[in-house]
């Protein structure tokens, strides 16, 4: 928890709190604040501006009937029993991911990408996409295709890009115009989730691009 | 300096903040429909006309908002005021329904993080954050106008993420170090 480094951008977090981010960036997001709390707090800030914007808005009446129509529909659909926060063993993903994957790690289903590396596209919104990638110690993670914007959070083990070590909870946020080759550092493989603006072009390409770094 | 003095403007100044707090307290513990109309009278118009100006048409927004309403009811015992006030809140619950219902796309939720049943909220601490809050709604009135017209599209929804700057000239870090500081106390009691 206190060891992250690498942290979301006012951007993204303004973008998630207004609620305008793709599905899929918002995977992200929602993964990478369920671990850090200095994130938590600034998306709460931006939050508080939604709730300055609601309450400044202007009125709009309510139908004449309404609060009945609302008491009626929490007497016919009781509240379910206030749910006990989630006390299962702490897993690698966080719960958000969870929800997504079905699971835990163990209910990962991968596909190889080519070489060693193996892939899970989860299921979004078209207009980006996410995957959990798995990249064994040491070799290099396949390009995401420099095709707009790439979020990438660390799960499991670590790599380095740039000079940086992105570990844990760790999420690097990169353009268009960052020419870059992360690899997996040695010890444990390496599971991140990487969420882009293109999915299209990343679904074709990544089998070929993945070539020059895999040696396939 | 004048302890006195400052005690008395901050329970005066607490009032119109803290009386939602208040009326949320009461739909939690005793399920209370004269709170809950107070609430519902005030916040259900505002949540309809920000779903309208998403994009709603009227029978859409009018849905929603009860819907929105619902849930405040249902949820009531997940509000912290240590770290939203009652219109952060509510916002947070009216924009997951807006992208439920006009962008017909799951929202991820971070995981939830809530105090043991035994915890009380800090009286200071929730008074601090309501004033910050108020503070922030004030200097949002103050802004500009293209400024503050920009930031309301962004948060109605009429944005999209690469349209929005986030550097928005409003006082963000006081609220968000005091919520960060709630969050250590949260982590401490949960060990
Ligand atoms: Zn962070």
């Amino acid at each position: 928890m206190t060891n992250i480094k690498h942290h979301l951008t006012d951007d993204l977090l303004m973008s998630y709190a207004a609620g305008n981010l793709p599905e899929a960036f918002s995977l992200v997001v929602a993964t990478h604040v369920s671990l850090c709390d200095e994130c938590r707090a600034r998306l709460a800030s931006y939050e508080a501006v939604g709730g300055a914007v609601l309450y400044e808005a202007p009125c709009c009446a309510m139908s004449e009937d309404s609060l009945a129509a609302t008491l009626l529909r929490i007497a016919e659909a009781p509240q379910d029993a206030v749910p006990a926060r989630a006390t299962g063993a702490p897993g690698l993903f966080p719960q958000p991911l969870r929800d997504y994957v079905g699971g835990d790690l163990d209910a990962v289903q991968w596909k190889s990408v080519g070489g060693k590396v193996r892939q899970t596209v989860l299921p979004t919104s078209k207009e980006a996409s996410v995957r959990l990638l798995h990249i064994p110690a040491g070799t290099a993670i396949p390009d995401h295709g420099h095709h707009g914007m790439e979020l990438t959070l660390v799960l499991q083990g670590a790599f380095q890009d740039e000079g940086e070590r992105f570990g844990r909870g760790d999420v690097e946020v990169a353009g268009e115009d960052l020419e870059h080759t992360p690899v997996a550092t040695p010890g444990d493989d390496c599971i991140c989730l990487a969420a882009t603006d293109a999915p299209l072009k990343f679904n074709g390409l990544i089998p070929r691009m993945a070539q020059p770094f895999l040696g396939i | 300096m004048f302890p006195t003095a400052r005690a008395k403007a901050v329970t005066q100044h607490a009032t119109s903040d803290a009386r939602w707090v208040r009326l949320v307290e009461r739909v939690k513990s005793d399920k209370d429909q004269a709170a809950f109309a107070a609430l519902f009278a005030h916040f259900a118009p505002r949540v309809k006309a920000f779903l309208m100006k998403s994009g709603a048409d009227a029978a859409l927004a009018e849905e929603c908002a009860q819907e929105v309403m619902v849930t405040l009811w249902n949820k009531a015992h997940l509000f912290d005021p240590e770290r939203a006030s009652v219109a952060t809140w509510v916002f947070t619950i009216a924009r997951n329904r807006r992208i439920d219902a006009l962008r017909k796309q799951r929202r991820p939720e971070p995981e939830e993080l809530t105090w043991g049943p035994e915890h009380e909220p800090e009286q200071s601490e929730t008074i601090a954050l309501q004033q910050e809050s108020e503070q922030l709604g004030r200097a949002l009135a103050a802004l500009p106008e293209n400024q503050r017209m920009l930031i309301e599209r962004a948060y109605f929804g009429d944005l999209s993420h690469s349209e929005i700057a986030a550097e928005t000239g409003l006082p963000l870090g006081t609220i968000k170090s005091r919520i960060r500081l709630a969050l250590d106390r949260l982590r401490h009691e949960m060990k």
